[in-house]
């Protein structure tokens, strides 16, 4: 507890790769929820100990397979409901996985407990620059309340370059679904 | 006729695999290396980007193949370089394209031929009228230990449908299981009906199963919603609630374990019709939950009650409405634990274990409250796979996985509870 700011959490942690469980490395963090103002996002400062798996192989294959299409990329439902992804679609996952992870840091507070459920929709946004951009339409689930909330993000992406969450927004839900 | 039927359904698989890239023309090939100059020519091959090569086993020890997949365009180019250096390959895979539109054929067909053969998959995830069919099924193949009770009906009029696992007695201590009381959480569905043919079938060959059949009855809900669970199959995915109507609200639904005479009316439930842990308007107002109620008070001698839920991967006993120790907090725990341990003794799947106040969040009107308090003391809820990575869209090829560790955790309350009668 911080009289007047908030409240800070001291975490230890270890970061294991997604595509390799052996793969981990440690990492410390410091989480500081806000007092009072709901809006701010929690800051963050962390340390990673050691370096994390180079994925340039796999980021020039992937970044190559879309840039070979010949029109723009669009699917939905992935995973679909009995939990398939075409292997094809497995990097347009964790493109969204780590993008939502953003959204989700933008949007936490020291009640909610968000993942990312599903991607519903996602299309391919043409460039005239080497970026690759991504306008997805994802479903979040939010534990504590345990609603799905659907969420348009907007994402940019290139090799050398770190994901980027150019624009999101929370979207509507009906009241039919 | 059905040869229409079967054209429309390949044309449009064909034209739904046409919509993303494809894998016309693509090779697998299995290389297998003899020593470590060889593992470092294909690891330049790799490195040559513009071949688009898709390793499934990269080159790293001559001990193990080397799996790739290799574009169209690329067959020629690579199979010259691994014959011109003398590497030695078979290949796995003529045309990628041809075995994933069979395998879209398959999962088409398999669901059709499932209805006229008894063979019942359950490493896949089933539409209601196939879990009934499935639940009929067992049924008269183990009439002798298994019988279909129906205990009410839904707020749709769908059935309500528990299997009764006896070896005969009068109304003998009972254990209760259920499934499906959230409709969107499709892997304690799929698992509950393993988890009844697992039962049925090892009556007479596991020794433990065996003893507690001859002492004690499971009763066995496999879809605890099923309006929910039609739900998520015709039109959202992510439908958690009952389908009955709310007064004054364009809202549908009642979250059900919201919904159960425990704190109703207490935190961690919302008064609005909207919300997706609405708990309704009074306790006991959704029909699935007060059948359940009502089947349990009439019997009168459950001695424990397990619910599944996904996802999370927690072992939780009560309470949920009060942040309060229940007074068997000692042995609930240790048992947990125990289950717990049994649990993660097959795949390393490992589950928290606590009260659902401290483990997940307070939340009133929850099922295992309210059979606790109402004397069933061994009263326990559990979050089936995984943590977040799928959530609740778990991959069918981990339904079996997910059942078989669970029954070890279920069979080791169920033996606590046989050896500690109350």
């Amino acid at each position: 507890d911080i009289d007047d700011v908030g409240h800070k959490y001291h975490l230890e942690l270890v970061l294991e790769d997604v595509l390799d469980k052996d793969s981990t490395v440690n990492c410390t963090a410091e989480v500081l929820y806000h007092l009072g103002n709901k809006n701010l996002p929690p800051d963050v400062q962390f340390t990673i100990e050691g370096e994390l798996k180079n994925a340039d192989e796999a980021d020039n294959i992937f970044y190559n397979q879309i840039k070979s299409l010949e029109k723009e990329l669009v699917a939905e439902n992935i995973p679909d409901s009995h939990g398939n992804v075409p292997p094809e679609m497995e990097p347009i996952r964790l493109l969204a996985w780590v993008a939502s992870g953003y959204v989700i840091w933008q949007n936490s507070t020291e009640n909610t407990k968000f993942q990312l459920a599903q991607i519903k929709h996602v299309k391919q946004v043409k460039r005239s620059d080497e970026y690759l951009e991504f306008d997805y339409r994802i479903l979040l689930h939010e534990m504590v309340s345990q609603e799905i909330i659907p969420w348009q993000m907007t994402v940019l992406w290139h090799p050398q370059h770190s994901v980027q969450v150019t624009q999101d927004s929370r979207q509507p839900k009906h009241a039919s679904e | 006729t059905s040869n229409m039927k079967w054209i429309l359904i390949f044309s449009a698989l064909f034209g739904a695999s046409l919509c993303l890239e494809t894998f016309v023309g693509h090779q697998v090939l299995r290389i297998k290396t003899t020593n470590e100059e060889e593992v470092k020519k294909l690891q330049l091959l790799e490195s040559l980007e513009h071949l688009g090569l898709d390793f499934w086993i990269n080159p790293s020890t001559p001990a193990l193949p080397v799996d790739v997949r290799i574009p169209a365009n690329s067959v020629q180019a690579v199979k010259a370089f691994l014959e011109f250096h003398g590497i030695e390959y078979s290949i796995l895979i003529e045309d990628l394209q041809v075995v994933l539109d069979k395998e879209k054929q398959d999962m088409a067909y398999s669901q059709q031929r499932e209805r006229s053969s008894n063979s019942f998959n359950y490493g896949t995830y089933h539409p209601l009228d196939s879990i009934y069919a499935e639940l009929d099924h067992l049924a008269s193949e183990y009439s002798n230990i298994v019988s279909k009770l129906q205990i009410g009906e839904s707020f749709e009029k769908r059935p309500l449908y528990v299997l009764k696992f006896s070896t005969g007695g009068s109304n003998r201590p009972a254990i209760w299981i259920d499934a499906g009381i959230h409709s969107r959480e499709w892997v304690t569905q799929a698992s509950a009906i393993w988890i009844a043919k697992k039962i049925a079938s090892d009556y007479g060959k596991d020794p433990s199963i065996t003893s507690l059949l001859n002492k004690m009855d499971i009763f066995l809900l496999t879809v605890t919603n099923p309006d929910g669970y039609v739900f998520t199959h015709t039109t959202n995915r992510m439908w958690r609630k009952t389908r009955s109507k709310n007064q004054g609200s364009l809202c549908v639904g009642v979250d059900p374990n919201r919904n159960w005479d425990a704190g109703f009316g207490g935190p961690g439930a919302s008064s609005n019709p909207c919300s997706d842990s609405y708990r309704g308007r009074s306790a006991q107002s959704e029909v699935e939950v007060k059948s359940v109620v009502d089947f349990i008070k009439n019997h009168g001698n459950f001695r424990a009650f397990l619910t599944l839920h996904s996802y999370s991967q927690l072992l939780m006993y009560p309470y949920g409405y009060k942040c309060t120790e229940p007074a068997d907090h000692a042995e609930l725990d240790a048992l947990g634990r125990a289950a717990a341990s049994s649990i993660q003794s097959l795949y390393g799947t490992t589950f928290t274990v606590g009260s659902i106040c401290n483990t997940i969040y307070q939340a009133s009107g929850g099922s295992i409250d309210w059979s606790y308090d109402y004397g069933i003391k061994y009263s326990f809820a559990f979050e089936l796979r995984d943590t977040g990575r799928y959530g609740f869209l778990l991959p069918a090829n981990q339904i079996i996985p997910t059942a078989e560790e669970t029954w070890l955790g279920l069979k080791t309350i169920m033996e606590h509870v046989r050896d500690n009668p109350y």
